[in-house]
C-alpha cells in the first residue's frame, strides 16, 4: 500500500494555497470599466496604435506580393491591388520574361481572384481589431452596418479590450482546468485500451492509471461548473452566449439548434456523466477482481466488455467535447479533424503523466516490479504520440494555409500574428524535442531523461490548450502572467493531491489480473 | 596448416542457448552459429555487439531531408520563383508548409532505403551470391554451431560438446 508523505500533501496544499491567491488577484485586478483599461493602456505605452499596425500588415502579408519590399506602402496596398499583382509577377518572372509573357497574362488574372479573396480577409481580420466583440470572430457577414458603426468607434476599441481583459482569468482558469481534467481523460482512454488490447505488459501500472483517473471525477466537476458560469453570463468565454451578439450575428443565429446553453449542459452533463460512469465501474471491477478466486475471470471480462464499451462511446463523445468546449469558442470556424486534434493532445499528455508518476513512485521504492521496460513502452508511446499529435497539428494548419479561404484562414491569421511564439514554439516543445529526445532506445531506459521530456511535453500541451482557446476569448491582450501561473499551481496541487490520494486507496498492484505474472517479468 | 573446425547440431533453441552459454564459459571460440530463425537472446549469449544500423538510419533521413530541402529552395525559391496559384514563393519558410510533404517522403525514403543498402552490403547478400550454407538442415530444423579446433585437443572437445547436448557433432578440416 502507498502513504502519501506529508511533504506531498503539504506541497500540493500550498500550490492550492498559492494558486488560489493568484486566481483571486487576477481577478480583483481586471478592469472593471473602460476608464481603467485606458489608465492601464496609458502605463503601457499606445497599445491601441499597435493593434492597428497589426492590422494593416495582416492586409500586407497576405497578398501576393506580400513581402515585395517596393510594395510595402499602404497607399499602394490599399488603393489597387490589381496593379501590385501585375507588378508582383512581374518580379516573380522577371528573370526569363520574354519567354513567360504567354503565361503572364492568364496567371494574372488568375491571380485576381486571389487577391480580391485575400485582401477581402485581410479587411475582416482589420475590422476584428477595431470592432468589438460582435465582429472579433471573423468572418463579418453584416459589413455594412459595422462599418456604419466605424464613425464612432473610439471607445469601441476599449471596450473590446475591457473585455478581453476581463475574460483573461476566467480563460486562464478555464485552460488549466480544462488541461488537468484533459490528462486524466486521457489516462482513462488509455487504460481502456490497455484493457480492450489485453496488453500483456501494463497491468502492473493499472493502479497508477487509476488513481489518475480519480480526478476525472472532480476535475470534470471543475469544468463543468466553470460551463455553467459561462451560461449564466458571468463571463464571455463562450460568446455566442450571449443573446446581444447572437441578435447581429447571422452565423451564430443559424447554429443555435446546436450552440445553446440549455442543451450545451446537457450534452456536457452527458459526456461527464458517461466518462465518470464507466470509470467507475471499471475501478470498482478492478478491486473486485483482486480478492476473486483464482480462475474466476468474471471481473476481468466484465472491464474487458466495458472497456471496449467506453472507447466506443469516448471517440464520439470525446470529438463533440472538442466541439462543445473548444470549437465553440470561435463559433464562426470549424474543422474536421479538431476532435482527433484534441483527443492527440489529450493522449499524449496522459500517457506522459503515468509515466511521470510511475517514474516518481518507482525513485521512492513503491513500485519494485516495473522495470525499465515498462517505463520504455510508455516512452515510446510518449514519442509516437507527439508524432501523431503532430501530424494532426500540421494536417489541420497546411490544409487551412494551402486553401487560403478567407472564413476558415482568419483563426491561423489570428494565431500567428498575435500568438506567433506559442503557436511555433509548440512545434518545438510538442514535436521536435520529444522525437530527438526519445528516439534513442536506450535514452528511453533512462528514467530522469523521460521524466525531463514529459515535462517539457506537458508545457507543450498546455500551451497547445492556451493557444487554442486564449485568441478567441483575450485575443491580442494574452499574457502568461499571475492568473495563468496562479491557475496552473492551483490545479497541479489539486491533481497532486487528488490523485496520490487515490493511489492510498488500494495496493499498488493488481492480482489476479490474467496478465499479471507476464507483466511483472515483462522485457524488452 | 590446415584449419579444423567442428560442427556441432542442435535439435532445440534452448539446449542451442544453453550450450552457447557453456561453450563460452569453457573459453572455446565460436567461429559461427546457424539458425532456421531468430533465436530470441541468442546475440546476447553470444556477445555480439549491437547494431549501429538504427544509427546509420538516422544520419541517412537528414540526409534525405537537406537532399529535399536543397532540392526544392532552388527549384521553387532561387532558379525559378514563380506565383503559382498565389503561393509566396519569395522565401523557403513562407511557402514550407507546401514542401513538408515531400520534405517527410524524402526523408522516409532515403532513411528506409539506405539503410536496406547498407544491411545487404554489410552483410554480404546479393542476388547470385553462392550460398554458405554449411548443412543444409540448419534452413529447417537444425541448430549449428561452428566452433575452432585447431588449438584444442578433439578428443576432449567433441566430449565437451557431446555433454552440452549436440545431437551431431562433426570435425572439418578446411
Amino acid at each position: 500500500m502507498y502513504t502519501l508523505s506529508s511533504k506531498l500533501r503539504l506541497t500540493a496544499i500550498i500550490f492550492m494555497i498559492v494558486g488560489a491567491i493568484g486566481l483571486i488577484y487576477g481577478f480583483i485586478a481586471a478592469p472593471e470599466t473602460v476608464e481603467e483599461v485606458k489608465e492601464m493602456m496609458a502605463s503601457h505605452g499606445e497599445h491601441g496604435e499597435e493593434a492597428t499596425d497589426h492590422a494593416e500588415k495582416v492586409n500586407v502579408e497576405q497578398l501576393p506580393g506580400g513581402n515585395n519590399a517596393a510594395l510595402h506602402t499602404d497607399e499602394e496596398n490599399h488603393t489597387n491591388s490589381d496593379s501590385m499583382n501585375t507588378e508582383a509577377n512581374q518580379t516573380a518572372t522577371a528573370s526569363d520574361s520574354t519567354e513567360t509573357e504567354t503565361n503572364h497574362d492568364a496567371s494574372a488574372s488568375e491571380e485576381d481572384t486571389t487577391a480580391t479573396a485575400t485582401h477581402a480577409q485581410g479587411n475582416m481580420a482589420h475590422e476584428d481589431h477595431e470592432e468589438g466583440a460582435a465582429a472579433v470572430h471573423g468572418e463579418d457577414h453584416d459589413g455594412g452596418e459595422a462599418h456604419g458603426a466605424e464613425a464612432e468607434h473610439g471607445d469601441e476599441h476599449y471596450e473590446h479590450i475591457l473585455q478581453q481583459l476581463q475574460n483573461k482569468p476566467w480563460a486562464a482558469l478555464y485552460v488549466a482546468a480544462f488541461f488537468f481534467f484533459m490528462i486524466s481523460l486521457g489516462v482513462m482512454a488509455f487504460y481502456a485500451v490497455q484493457y480492450a488490447a489485453q496488453a500483456g505488459w501494463s497491468p502492473v501500472l493499472f493502479r497508477v492509471m487509476e488513481a489518475i483517473t480519480a480526478y476525472l471525477l472532480p476535475g470534470g466537476l471543475i469544468v463543468f461548473l466553470l460551463l455553467v458560469l459561462s451560461g449564466l453570463q458571468l463571463n464571455h468565454l463562450f460568446i455566442w452566449m450571449d443573446p446581444d451578439i447572437v441578435a447581429h450575428d447571422e452565423i451564430i443565429q443559424n447554429k443555435t439548434a446546436f450552440l445553446n446553453v440549455p442543451f450545451f449542459l446537457i450534452r456536457a452533463a452527458i459526456y461527464l456523466g458517461g466518462w465518470c460512469f464507466f470509470r467507475y465501474l471499471m475501478v470498482k471491477n478492478s478491486r473486485k477482481l483482486d480478492n476473486a478466486d483464482v480462475d474466476d475471470l468474471y471481473y476481468f471480462k466484465k472491464n474487458f466488455k466495458l472497456a471496449a464499451g467506453f472507447l466506443v462511446f469516448f471517440i464520439v463523445t470525446e470529438s463533440m467535447m472538442s466541439w462543445d468546449w473548444i470549437m465553440s469558442l470561435d463559433p464562426h470556424w470549424f474543422s474536421t479533424l479538431f476532435g482527433w486534434f484534441v483527443f492527440a493532445s489529450l493522449f499524449v499528455s496522459g500517457i506522459t503523466t503515468i509515466a511521470i508518476i510511475s517514474i516518481y513512485l518507482k525513485s521512492r521504492g513503491y513500485l519494485e516490479f516495473v522495470n525499465d521496460s515498462h517505463i520504455h513502452d510508455l516512452a515510446k508511446f510518449m514519442f509516437g504520440m507527439s508524432i501523431f499529435w503532430t501530424y494532426l497539428w500540421f494536417s489541420q494548419f497546411m490544409l487551412i494555409w494551402y486553401s487560403n479561404i478567407p472564413e476558415e484562414v482568419v483563426y491561423f491569421i489570428q494565431r500567428i500574428e498575435d500568438y506567433q511564439l506559442p503557436f511555433f514554439g509548440m512545434l518545438a516543445t510538442n514535436f521536435l524535442l520529444p522525437v530527438l529526445l526519445l528516439m534513442n532506445s536506450d535514452y528511453k531506459r533512462v528514467n530522469w531523461f523521460v521524466i525531463m521530456t514529459g515535462l517539457i511535453l506537458l508545457f507543450g500541451h498546455y500551451i497547445n490548450i492556451y493557444v487554442l482557446v486564449m485568441p478567441a476569448t483575450v485575443g491580442e491582450s494574452w499574457f502568461i502572467g499571475i492568473p495563468e501561473i496562479s491557475a496552473l499551481l492551483f490545479f497541479t496541487g489539486l491533481f497532486v493531491f487528488i490523485v496520490f490520494s487515490a493511489l492510498t486507496k488500494a495496493p499498488l498492484l493488481v492480482s489476479r489480473n490474467p496478465f499479471i505474472e507476464e507483466s511483472k517479468h515483462y522485457h524488452y | 596448416m590446415a584449419s579444423k573446425v567442428i560442427h556441432a547440431l542442435y535439435n532445440d533453441d534452448d539446449l542451442l542457448l544453453q550450450a552457447v552459454k557453456q561453450i563460452r564459459e569453457g573459453r572455446y571460440h565460436i567461429g559461427e552459429i546457424y539458425t532456421p530463425f531468430p533465436v530470441h537472446g541468442l546475440d546476447k549469449a553470444m556477445g555480439l555487439a549491437t547494431t549501429r544500423i538504427a544509427i546509420a538510419s538516422f544520419m541517412y533521413g537528414i540526409v534525405g531531408l537537406g537532399v529535399a530541402v536543397a532540392m526544392m529552395n532552388f527549384i521553387m525559391i532561387e532558379d525559378w520563383p514563380q506565383d503559382i496559384g498565389g503561393k509566396p514563393s519569395f522565401s523557403y519558410i513562407q511557402n514550407m508548409p507546401a514542401f513538408v510533404p515531400i520534405m517527410f517522403e524524402l526523408t522516409v525514403f532515403f532513411a528506409a532505403h539506405l539503410m536496406v543498402i547498407t544491411f545487404y552490403m554489410r552483410s554480404k547478400l546479393w542476388p547470385f551470391k553462392k550460398a554458405e550454407n554449411p548443412d543444409l538442415r540448419t534452413t529447417d530444423d537444425m541448430f549449428l554451431v561452428e566452433i575452432d579446433a585447431s588449438h584444442h585437443d578433439v578428443n576432449d572437445l567433441t566430449n565437451f560438446l557431446y555433454d552440452t547436448g549436440a545431437a551431431e557433432i562433426n570435425l572439418i578440416e578446411k
